[in-house]
């Protein structure tokens, strides 16, 4: 096989193919304080994501429905899984080193440095930093991360950039 | 143009310099003409000339070489006209693409024509292209917008089609002629009959068709017929709406400005004749250079050749794929042209796509600017091989590899 269909190995590995064939965080919330869309209009991926916040105002849950290739169903139910627990500022701040992981890769330096907490968190999302080596779908893998933003912000509908 | 003459074929393919291209190391194997055609010497080649020997603005300059520069933009309204069987040259509006034609129709035809209480009659097999003009039009000025549905096979429903116009209030039928997605080719003949018998006139979207079929707009009997040069292996941002001069005299401009004037003052301005009256501005002089080579490009190897290599090519292609484990074809048409969609069970369109990349081989995924027609099918999006004069069937066979590997990669 050549090296070049064995690159994508980087991007298919196989936490991705098992998160995107088998969410655990599918399906809507019964209960939730915020909810979110989020639109690919480029490609049509679409998510739709609920968010329950625990009494301290960390986030306790999120669920989601998406339609979309494998990297954004993988990014979401990965995402769904490092937010849990965190605060609306650790979710902030993971989205913009996630973000700098999808667009330049696990060792490039962010414009943000996380603490141990964080980077402990951001280590789970790392399957996902091959995606950088296919710019046209960095968006897979951010789309679900512009939706969970939205809902926090209360906007509602967002569509990734 | 045989296929089954391997050096006819590869003398052919040597007319398309980027064929030789190879992307990740492997022999480029371009099966998305659908989106954009590849273009032969000939078109980069008459565009070069242009700028080097005979370059400056048209219609403006009493000198020479504005002159010889008119006289070659005049000339591919005649290519077009030739292209088309247009009765009168006059008849032939440069626009920037199919969608400014479409958009053209849209504004001069629906607003300055068309009244508030009539309507639109589209199918749901349409590029958004030919949706949204409709709806803006339905929303500025009150002119209804109805949708024809397409069969489980992707066909048009000729019986539902029909009973959309009974009420008589349909003034215009906007219809592709062949779908981007589907790949089928609509009726267009019958489709025209049964709207003039209702009273409706007909713009027939051939953005797709013409790069496969001979298209004869007085046999089709059709109003209007939009496409675009970047399909017909021409340069883009040069498209063309041909119309009926009665009908044509009748509307309003859509863009004002140079050239499409006869006289302005302050107080008014009056309207140049057609075509100028529709446009307005520097036109794509070195682009009209491009289209009339790749007119003549096309026209030399004839559309005779064109549709039976492609007709071979596609039912090689649908034979081979649907021998493919999860492989769905989208859209069964009886009569169809070189676009094949397809679905892989347990892999998205996007993961195909990439993974074919990777091997090479161009494809498009996604909802092919046809997001209504997805819906009807219930999918969200669909992978896409669409062929051109220059595909191979040994290029087909690269595909079929390429899938079952993509098959294998998410089983
Ligand atoms: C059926 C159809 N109509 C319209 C268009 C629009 O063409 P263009 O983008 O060149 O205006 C396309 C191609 O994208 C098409 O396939």
């Amino acid at each position: 096989m050549s090296e070049s269909f064995e690159t994508l190995r980087d991007l298919y590995q196989d936490v991705i193919l098992d998160h995107g064939r088998h969410p655990r965080h599918a399906g809507r919330l019964a209960a939730f304080d915020a909810a979110a869309k989020g639109d690919n209009p480029m490609c049509g991926d679409r998510i739709q994501l609920w968010l329950k916040y625990a009494p301290d105002g960390r986030v306790e849950n999120t669920g989601f429905e998406a339609r979309g290739c494998a990297i954004s169903v993988a990014s979401a139910d990965l995402m769904a899984e490092v937010v849990a627990g965190a605060s609306v500022e650790e979710v902030r701040a993971l989205f913009s080193a996630f973000r700098d992981m999808a667009k330049h890769g696990a060792d490039a330096r962010g414009t943000s440095e996380p603490n141990a907490a964080l980077a402990e968190r951001l280590e789970r999302l790392r399957p996902l930093a091959g995606v950088h080596e296919f710019p046209s779908r960095v968006k897979c893998a951010t789309l679900p991360w512009h939706a969970l933003i939205a809902a926090i912000e209360g906007t509602q509908e967002t569509s990734s950039e | 143009m045989n296929a089954h003459d391997a050096s006819a074929m590869a003398r052919l393919r040597a007319d398309f310099p980027i064929l030789t291209q190879r992307v990740y190391g492997r022999d480029l194997v371009y099966l998305d003409s659908a989106a954009s055609a590849q273009k032969p010497r000939s078109v980069i080649e008459a565009m070069r000339a242009t700028m080097e020997t005979q370059y400056a603005n048209v219609h403006r300059g009493l000198h020479w070489m504005s002159e010889r520069a008119t006289d070659a933009y005049e000339a591919t309204r005649d290519d077009v006209a030739r292209l088309l069987n247009a009765p009168d040259r006059a008849e032939i509006v440069f626009t920037r693409n199919s969608t400014e034609a479409i958009n053209l129709v849209a504004h001069s035809y629906g607003r300055g024509v068309l009244r508030p209480g009539q309507a639109v009659l589209i199918s749901e097999m349409e590029h958004h292209s030919n949706i949204v003009p409709w709806q803006m039009l339905r929303d500025a000025h009150g002119v209804g917008l109805r949708v024809a549905p397409v069969t489980d096979a992707g066909e048009l429903d000729l019986a539902a089609f029909e009973a959309l116009l009974a009420d008589g209030r349909v003034g215009l039928v906007a219809i592709t002629h062949m779908s981007n997605v589907l790949g089928t080719v609509t009726p267009a003949e019958r489709l025209v009959r049964i709207a003039h018998a209702h009273g409706a006139k007909v713009l027939l979207d051939g953005s797709q068709a013409i790069v496969h079929r001979r298209v004869d707009v007085q046999a089709l009997d059709v109003d209007f017929y939009a496409f675009t040069g970047h399909k017909l292996y021409g340069p883009t941002g040069i498209g063309v709406l041909w119309g009926r001069r009665a009908l044509l005299d009748t509307m309003p401009p859509f863009l004002g400005g140079g050239d499409m004037i006869s006289s302005v003052t302050f107080e008014r301005s009056s309207w140049a004749q057609v075509p100028h009256k529709f446009e307005a501005g520097t036109p794509a002089i070195i682009e009209a250079a491009g289209l009339s080579a790749a007119i003549r490009y096309v026209e030399a190897i004839g559309y005779d050749a064109i549709g039976a290599h492609e007709a071979r090519l596609t039912d090689h292609a649908l034979a081979r794929l649907a021998a493919i484990e999860g492989v769905d074809i989208v859209g069964h048409a009886q009569d169809r042209g070189g676009v094949v969609s397809f679905t892989l069970a347990n892999a998205h369109a996007h993961d195909v796509a990439t993974l074919l990349d990777r091997q090479g081989i161009a494809v498009r995924a996604g909802h092919h600017c046809a997001e209504p027609l997805m819906r009807r099918f219930g999918l969200d999006s669909t992978a896409r091989a669409s062929f051109g004069l220059y595909t191979t069937e040994a290029e087909i066979d690269a595909l079929a590899a390429g899938l079952e590997r993509v098959r294998e990669f998410f089983a």
